[in-house]
């Protein structure tokens, strides 16, 4: 388990003083994978170092597995560092050293002896399909088969979290998911508390339980990934989701859109729903029920993990009294409804 | 070319490859050290000293900058202390590594600096200490640039022991001025020459074969 609370961070001082992370509180739940997401520059990396304290948080409490890591010295927090594990976007493998050497590292670090250490570096390799990769070194792999060899090295001290500062970002989509697929895996067999730092919404979708999204060097907004993905609780959190989903509205019914709406107009609305609402036949019924023709402008189905999301975009057309009627109805079944404008009717 | 001189061109070689093998060694032995303070005492750096990085750094540049055949001269009195005499082989051997410790240290400096940072980053990360870095990620991973700076320093040593020579240092120095030039004979002179280029040649072959071997970039 990982908790931070209200952690700050103030590179420089004075008049170069710059402010990377401010008051920052999160946790992470024993086993659980949560994801960082924000802009360039927004402070990921800053939050992730300061979680094994390779940047020493300016004020704040930084606790891992029931240690309060900032009261520690230096040899007490080497320690603590072995019960961390962490990997980089350019993976940060020794060259002077093969696969095999490059996972037994922290365990010579921690002296431990020669045949244990033999022991204990197979069934890693094994575990992360390098097994016939060995006595090869990192300038002989691929990028994807590098960011296995330091997970590997990242799990051999059997730490209780892992770290991933932008694991995936200088991989091509398909190792992108093979490596989210082994960090999912070592999960679940491990039980291993994941953070992992991210600018892409994919990876926070396909492998996270929890998102937590940076902005200015702020945690903005903390969900559940189904939340989140459903209804995001902030500005920021919905321009992520949509330039993901890639659901806005076609640019000429934007410059169409009124913000009130007059007497002959109609709601153009964003409908999210889940669950059993995917399943229902929803549109029909509210064009039955309500007496509104209904004008798909965009729609998608998304699967967020065992979830499934529905999102659309779409023209209620019909008299006021109807279409407020038609708003309540979807309300009342669960749907998240967001009225985009008002359209002028054209008919 | 007499036997006598055959014998004499022989033993200025093996004199030679004597001082070049011991300054050579001592100052890697003192240069490689204090290049590794050098770095690692750098400010930001995994053991940040940065008023003992100053006068460390002036040192090394004092050292640096003396010229040569000034510091042979200028350290007459030390060298008669360490070596017994001013003059000879192992007279030579002590401006020779002086000269090249300093030399040593900053090439070693450079390349240390040339590991990537991330390496360290990840070290620290694993619960390294300060010399379990130096020991296990700078030093190896800067093998190469390491080779290659020892390289450098033997061929200087090697042009270093023949200036020592001329002012009877011994080895193919001596030899090339007091028969080549001071009896002018053109054939000692040219042995000498070619003797000295092989030998460079030589140490730079092996150099590179080495660096190439450590490389696995
Ligand atoms: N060592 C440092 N010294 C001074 N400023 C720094 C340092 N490291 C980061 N910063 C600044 O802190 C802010 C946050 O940086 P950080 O690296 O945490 O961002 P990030 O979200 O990881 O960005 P990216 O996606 O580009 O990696 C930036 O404004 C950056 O310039
Ligand atoms: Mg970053």
């Amino acid at each position: 388990m990982i908790t931070l609370k209200n952690v700050s961070k103030t590179y420089g001082s004075g008049d170069k003083a710059v402010v990377a992370l401010k008051d920052a509180s999160l946790t992470v739940p024993q086993g659980a994978i949560t994801g960082v997401i924000g802009l360039s520059g927004a402070g990921k990396s800053t939050l992730i170092r300061c979680v094994n304290l390779l940047e020493r948080p300016t004020a704040g409490s930084v606790v891992v597995d029931g240690q309060e890591l900032t009261e520690l010295d230096e040899s007490a927090l080497r320690s603590a560092r072995h019960q961390i594990g962490m990997i980089f976007q350019h993976f940060n493998l020794l060259s002077s050293r093969t696969v095999f050497a490059n996972v037994a590292l922290p365990l010579e670090l921690a002296g431990i002896s020669k045949d244990e250490i033999k022991k204990r570096v197979e069934p890693l390799l094994e575990l992360t399909g390098l097994s016939d990769k060995a006595g090869q070194y990192p300038a002989q792999l691929s990028g994807g088969q590098k960011q296995r060899v330091a997970i590997a090295r990242a799990l051999a001290s059997r730490p209780k979290v892992l770290l991933c500062d932008e694991a995936t970002s200088a991989l091509d989509p398909q190792t992108t998911a093979s490596i989210l697929e082994l960090l999912k895996d070592i999960n679940t067999k491990l039980g291993l508390t994941i953070l992992l730092i991210t600018h892409e919404m994919e990876v926070v979708k396909s492998i996270c339980d929890q998102v937590a999204l940076i902005s200015g060097g702020e945690l903005v907004e903390v969900a559940s990934v189904g939340d989140f993905f459903t209804a995001p609780q902030t500005r920021l959190g919905r321009e992520f989701l949509n330039d993901f989903l890639e659901l806005e509205p076609p640019r000429a019914l934007v410059e169409r859109l009124e913000a009130t709406a007059g007497p002959h107009t109609h709601p153009v609305v964003r409908l999210a729903f889940s669950g059993d609402a995917v399943s229902t036949p929803l549109i029909s019924r509210l064009a039955r029920e309500c007496q509104v023709d209904v004008s798909i402008l965009q729609a998608k189905v998304e699967s967020i993990q065992d979830r499934t999301l529905g999102l659309m975009i779409a023209e209620l057309m019909g008299d006021s009294r109807q279409t407020q009627q038609a708003l309540d109805y979807l309300e009342s079944h669960d749907l998240k409804v967001e009225v985009l404008g008002h359209v002028t009717r054209t008919a | 070319m007499s036997p006598a001189l055959l014998e004499l061109v022989l033993s200025s070689t093996l004199e030679t490859l004597y001082m070049v093998a011991v300054a050579g060694l001592i100052s890697a032995a003192l240069g490689i050290p204090l290049g590794v303070a050098l770095y690692t005492s750098r400010p930001g750096q995994i053991l940040a000293r940065p008023a003992l990085n100053s006068v460390l750094s002036i040192i090394t540049n004092i050292g640096r900058s003396v010229p040569f055949i000034i510091l042979m001269v200028a350290i007459i009195p030390l060298t008669r202390l360490i070596a017994g005499s001013s003059i000879g082989t192992n007279a030579a051997i002590v401006p020779l590594t002086i000269a090249s410790i300093p030399f040593v240290a900053r090439l070693i400096e450079g390349a240390l600096n040339e590991v990537g940072p991330g390496l360290v980053e990840a070290a620290q990360a694993m619960g390294a200490t300060p010399m379990q870095i130096i020991t296990k990620v700078l030093l190896p991973e800067a093998r190469g640039g390491i080779i290659n700076g020892l390289t450098i320093t033997v061929v200087t040593l090697i042009s270093y022991s023949a200036m020592a020579g001329t002012v009877g240092g011994g080895g193919l120095g001596d030899l090339g001025i007091r028969y080549g030039y001071n009896r002018f004979d053109p054939m000692v002179m040219l042995v000498t020459v070619v003797i000295l280029v092989v030998m460079v040649q030589g140490f730079q072959s092996l150099g590179d074969h080495l660096v190439r071997k450590s490389n696995h970039k």
